[in-house]
């Protein structure tokens, strides 16, 4: 792991990594909501609106992922000190959140036709708005942490430690619609089965995989941007210092 | 009283926000990551 710790041989693979990422992330993602509101049959119960399946779940999955991906840089950050594992935390914290924010968005306005309802206070939506919050949290905070490291200070490991501390959310949301009753649906898709028909499901984890890819192009795009800022603030206060 | 919806209308806002608001991250991502970068190269050059 401690082989990729060197920037330039990070920035060496992302060149290559982000387009081989991006373009079928876009092709996949783009291709399957088109493919699921074009072909996929509306539902008995749902109608048409059973369609926003292909746009919201994929949301609500990368909005988790990318806690997920805080949580999990944030022990190595921590545990091993990786230098690269602060910053793609960082990364990955704005698109996670912007699939956060589409997932709550999605969901009201498919909840609207299907409930009756744009919001309720259930154990679900109200543990899905709560890591919206906690992602702005974690935004202000390593902004913070990078300017008091630019000024020498050490408060580089408080953001690692809110990621890790806001990780319990994730099993909440997860759990919330067996925990708790819910206007949200059961689970539907768990370990080794899945409740949805074929011609929703595929379409769905293809358009959910090609969302992943986008993510993943995202958070590459974010750590070269990070890397790039930390190198130019390096050297004018190298520079400044004579 | 029976509140008659256009599910379509329902399904297309909420595709043309997701398409909208992924094509608006990317963008501002790749962006962000060129000017960054340039910034670094020009300071690197001074």
């Amino acid at each position: 792991m401690h082989g990729f710790a060197n920037p330039a041989r990070f920035l060496r693979i992302a060149r290559w990594l982000l387009p081989v990422l991006l373009v079928p992330g876009l092709v996949l993602s783009f291709g399957a909501i088109a493919w699921g509101v074009a072909f996929a049959p509306p539902d008995h119960l749902m109608g048409v609106t059973v369609k926003i399946l292909f746009i919201h779940v994929p949301c609500v999955w990368l909005g988790m992922a990318g806690w997920s991906t805080i949580a999990v840089s944030s022990v190595v950050e921590l545990v091993w000190r990786h230098p690269l594992a602060g910053i793609a935390a960082r990364a990955a914290a704005v698109p996670g959140a912007v699939f956060t924010a589409l997932g709550l968005i999605t969901g009201s306005i498919w909840g609207r036709p299907t409930w009756g309802t744009w919001w309720v206070w259930d154990g679900r939506l109200t543990s899905f708005l709560v890591l919206l919050f906690l992602y702005f949290g974690y935004i202000a905070l390593a902004d913070a942490a990078q300017r008091d490291a630019a000024g020498g200070g050490s408060a580089g490991r408080i953001p690692a430690i809110f990621g890790l501390v806001g990780a319990i959310n994730i099993p909440i949301i997860n759990r919330s619609v067996v925990w708790w009753n819910s206007l949200h649906q059961p689970p539907s898709i768990t370990m080794g089965r899945s409740a949805i028909d074929g011609t929703y499901l595929y379409p769905l984890l293809i358009g959910a995989l090609g969302f992943s890819l986008v993510f993943g192009a995202v958070v590459v795009a974010r750590m070269r941007m990070l890397l790039a800022q930390i190198q130019t603030e390096a050297r004018l206060r190298r520079k400044a210092l004579g | 009283m029976h509140e008659r919806l256009d599910q379509w209308e329902f399904v297309w806002a909420a595709l043309v926000i997701v398409v909208i608001g992924t094509v608006v991250m990317v963008g501002w991502s790749l962006i962000a990551m060129v000017h960054a970068e340039r910034r670094r190269d020009a300071v690197r050059r001074k």
